[in-house]
């Protein structure tokens, strides 16, 4: 029997994977080929701008439907032809199967931490021992001391993936050194990053992963119970968490005396609810203990003091779903890939103005180019790359004339950004550097816990200095203030979220501080985005008098009769952009600084001369 | 609020309250697990009133100050009514550039709603403005209920929603009212 595997990934199932499975278990049954075909649902394959998917004899079906699906029954499963409309554009439409090979998108993937996405049905505990699941946890309780664990975790130079990339198997060798009885492990599953979403897509599509190397970490520090932490917002995570845990408890996995031992040890599952500052690790220490998530200060380390005053290992999802893979290859494996440093793969979530939007798991090392152009397949539209931002709230811009730079933790925290948890955003000559870091402000104002005064008014003060600039209303010495009020607060805040909350500040203003000044003297906002410093203008050499723009206009401040050239009042715009995007014929362009109605002439000669040089 | 009291703690004590202490009893009344159970809670009432706080308080035997620290802390729990079915309108950066509060207002419109969070008279429907749902190709977006997605929306494509939904609401009370 041939397996079909459709893509079941969060965003698969938003652009209507349910629809696309239920026409091709339909048209299976139709067909009489029930029997020789089993639909297999699967975690997220990572091409997330393409679902949804399918995926039959190594060819991968993209942007399908139903109809899609009933033509691929028909020509692929049934006459064995490949369907090639289907098919996302290759560097060669000969061999198809080699092609997918060669494409850069899968040819530069290493997949460890992703080794069984899009290949295992995630509610299948089958699926994972098929493909090599619990082997690693037999071997370590059969073979192995906790302390040999933790030399091969530390041999292997794992480092933290959350964002801070703390050597894994250190924490773990703290931990176990403590003369408690009682210890615990926590799995911090509460991926807050606008913009992260690899953690989702493991627990979403491999949870066993994670519990097996929870349950090892466990064992390498001797805990006897664990948690995993995970965000309200991942329903369907926590489903198939707990799906996987009674699962994991059946076949003796997770207990007591797992594998007949006499090692035990069992998971529960806490959910979050809401609050950014419970993925720093002493703020989701209060959560799980069911408190207000408020983070304190450190030392004690939680490998001393942890939950209810007893030594904690805090490992991220990433970080967990790696150990397997290293117990059951080897260390020395491990340091194949990557750099000295930081050994190992980083999954990334490819987002903003780039071709191949979704999911990557590549080497360290790799350079942001090769992420962005190769894997990603650079920016649309023809647009300029004008910066990358890694680490979400908590990360910096890199400028587009840093891009060759090698992606590990130390390169990273040398040009002010963080690695993070892996959101990579990528930016375009459209996006304006004061507003990225004024949405990033607006996010930690929102979400600073309260408890210490440098975060909790810090961050709004600088939230206030942003927004003026970012109206024509800032003055000089407002950047200058700018600037030392997100040194203070990098240096005083109390936890890890106030301490990195200033780097987007910080980084815009090291590598675009003329952009900054450009706002402020000349009142003007260079990539055109800051509402209050731009116009629209229709040019009339192009407009058309077909009304589309006039009907759509929420305020009604455009003129024009039809077939006749129309006309922006600016004194009513609200700047919504609406008629931009409405616009067939490309006539409304954007000016800055402002302009009132008399001054529209001279905006479009200007326009017009600047578009034909 | 006496209103709501007598419903709540009347002579057969509301179903609602025996399943939250179910699950309390489940969880063998963990202090610890107090999210969890403030979601049950949620889950169950919708909403968080001060009653079912005090509930919960008196059956883990901790302060209330401490359940009710904990609940204002969390974006996720409302002290506040909420319809039975919830309207949340997305007004992310994009959702927001592309019209979504106007989108908003209709729906306020149409169902005859003042403002943001206020729930209709018969207690079914209410709207509430999200943050970023991380759908934002398909701006401005709307979440119906718990699983109901309209990408692409605008103002005039809100009627149709609107009485679409009211049909749903009149067999949801025709059915409570069976089993009342």
């Amino acid at each position: 029997m041939k397996e079909i595997r459709v893509c079941a990934g969060g965003a698969c199932i938003a652009s209507g994977e349910a629809s696309v499975r239920d026409a091709l278990v339909k048209a299976l049954k139709e067909k009489g080929l029930e029997d020789k075909f089993k639909v297999v649902e699967t975690g997220c394959m990572g091409m997330c701008s393409r679902g949804p998917f399918m995926v039959v004899d190594d060819i991968v079906y993209n942007k399908l439907n139903a109809r899609a699906v009933g033509e691929i029954v028909e020509e692929h499963l049934i006459k064995g032809n490949i369907v090639e409309k289907y098919l996302m554009e290759l560097p060669s439409k000969e061999k198809v199967k080699e092609a997918f090979k060669e494409h850069p998108f899968f040819s530069k993937q290493v997949r460890i931490v992703t080794r069984n996405l899009g290949q295992i049905d995630p509610r299948s505990i089958d699926d994972y021992l098929e493909r090599g699941g619990y082997k690693a946890l037999e071997k370590v309780l059969k073979e192995m001391k906790p302390q040999d664990v933790i030399e091969e975790i530390k041999n292997s130079g794992l480092r933290g993936r959350g964002g801070a990339g703390f050597p894994t198997g250190l924490k773990w060798e703290f931990a176990a050194k403590q003369k408690d009885d009682t210890k615990y492990v926590v799995c911090n599953a509460d991926e807050g990053d606008p913009g992260a979403f690899m953690d989702r897509a493991v627990l979403e599509g491999d949870p066993h992963s994670v519990l097996e190397g929870l349950t090892i970490a466990a064992y390498a520090i001797g805990a006897k119970r664990g948690f995993i932490y995970v965000r309200a917002e991942y329903p369907l995570a926590i489903e198939r968490l707990t799906i996987a845990i009674s699962q994991a408890r059946s076949r003796g996995f997770l207990g007591k005396n797992i594998l007949g031992t006499d090692f035990s040890f069992d998971i529960e599952i806490r959910i979050g609810a809401g609050a950014f500052v419970c993925g720093e690790e002493t703020a989701l220490m209060a959560s799980v203990m069911g408190l207000r998530g408020q983070p304190w200060p450190r030392p004690p380390y939680p490998v001393e003091k942890g939950l209810w005053g007893h030594p904690t290992v805090i490992n991220n999802v990433e970080t967990l779903a790696n150990i397997a893979w290293i117990i059951n290859n080897g260390w020395q494996e491990f340091r194949k890939y990557g750099t000295e440093k930081s050994p190992g793969t980083k999954v990334f979530a490819l987002a903003g103005k780039v071709k191949n939007t979704g999911l990557v798991e590549v080497p360290l090392g790799i350079t942001l180019r090769e992420l962005i152009f190769d894997i990603g397949g650079g920016i649309p539209n023809g647009k300029k790359l004008k910066a990358v931002q890694t680490g979400g709230p908590s990360g910096g811009v890199i400028p587009a004339d840093k891009i060759d730079t090698p992606i590990d933790y130390e390169s990273l925290t040398a040009l002010g950004t963080i690695m993070g948890s892996g959101g990579v955003i990528v930016l375009d000559e459209d996006d304006c550097m004061v507003d990225v870091a004024k949405f990033f402000l607006e996010f930690t104002v929102h979400e600073s816990c309260g408890k210490c005064t440098p975060c909790r008014e810090g961050t709004r003060a600088m939230y206030e200095i942003l927004d003026r600039i970012s109206r024509g209303e800032g003055t000089m010495e407002d950047i200058d203030t700018l600037e030392e009020l997100a040194q203070v607060v990098k240096e005083t805040a109390l936890c890890g979220l106030g301490q990195t909350a200033p780097n987007p500040v910080l980084t815009t203003l090291r590598y675009f501080r003329e952009e900054y000044e450009i706002h402020v003297k000349e009142k003007r906002c260079p990539a055109k985005k800051c509402r209050d410093l731009i116009s629209y203008v229709i040019d009339p050499k192009a407009c058309t008098g077909c009304t589309a723009c006039k009907i759509v206009c929420p305020t009604h401040t455009i003129e024009g009769e039809l077939n006749k050239v129309h006309f922006i009042h600016q004194d009513n715009c609200i700047k919504c952009g609406s008629c931009m995007d409405i616009c067939r014929f490309d006539a409304i362009f954007k000016v800055s600084p402002p302009i009132t109605d008399e001054e529209t002439d001279k905006a479009v000669e200007f326009y017009l001369s600047s578009k034909n040089s | 609020m006496k209103k709501a009291k007598s419903i709540l703690w009347g002579e057969k004590m509301d179903k609602r309250y025996q399943a939250l202490e179910a699950y309390m009893k489940e969880v063998n009344y963990d202090p610890s697990l107090l999210l969890n159970i403030l979601h049950k809670a949620q889950q169950l009432f919708l909403w968080l009133p001060p009653d079912v706080l005090k509930f919960i308080a008196e059956k883990l035997n901790i302060p209330i100050s401490r359940v009710a620290g904990v609940v204002s802390f969390y974006n996720f729990f409302s002290t506040k009514p909420v319809g039975r079915i919830q309207i949340k309108v997305c007004l992310g950066t994009a959702c927001y550039v592309k019209g979504g509060d106007r989108v908003m207002e209709r729906f306020l419109e149409e169902l005859g709603l003042q403002e943001e969070g206020q729930v209709t008279e018969d207690g079914m429907f209410s709207v509430h403005a999200v943050r970023c749902v991380g759908a934002c190709s398909m701006a401005p977006v709307v979440l119906i209920g718990e699983n109901d997605f309209y990408g692409r929306m605008s103002p005039d494509k809100v009627p149709r929603l609107v009485k679409k939904y009211k049909q749903i609401a009149e067999k949801m009370k025709q059915e409570a009212g069976e089993n009342a």
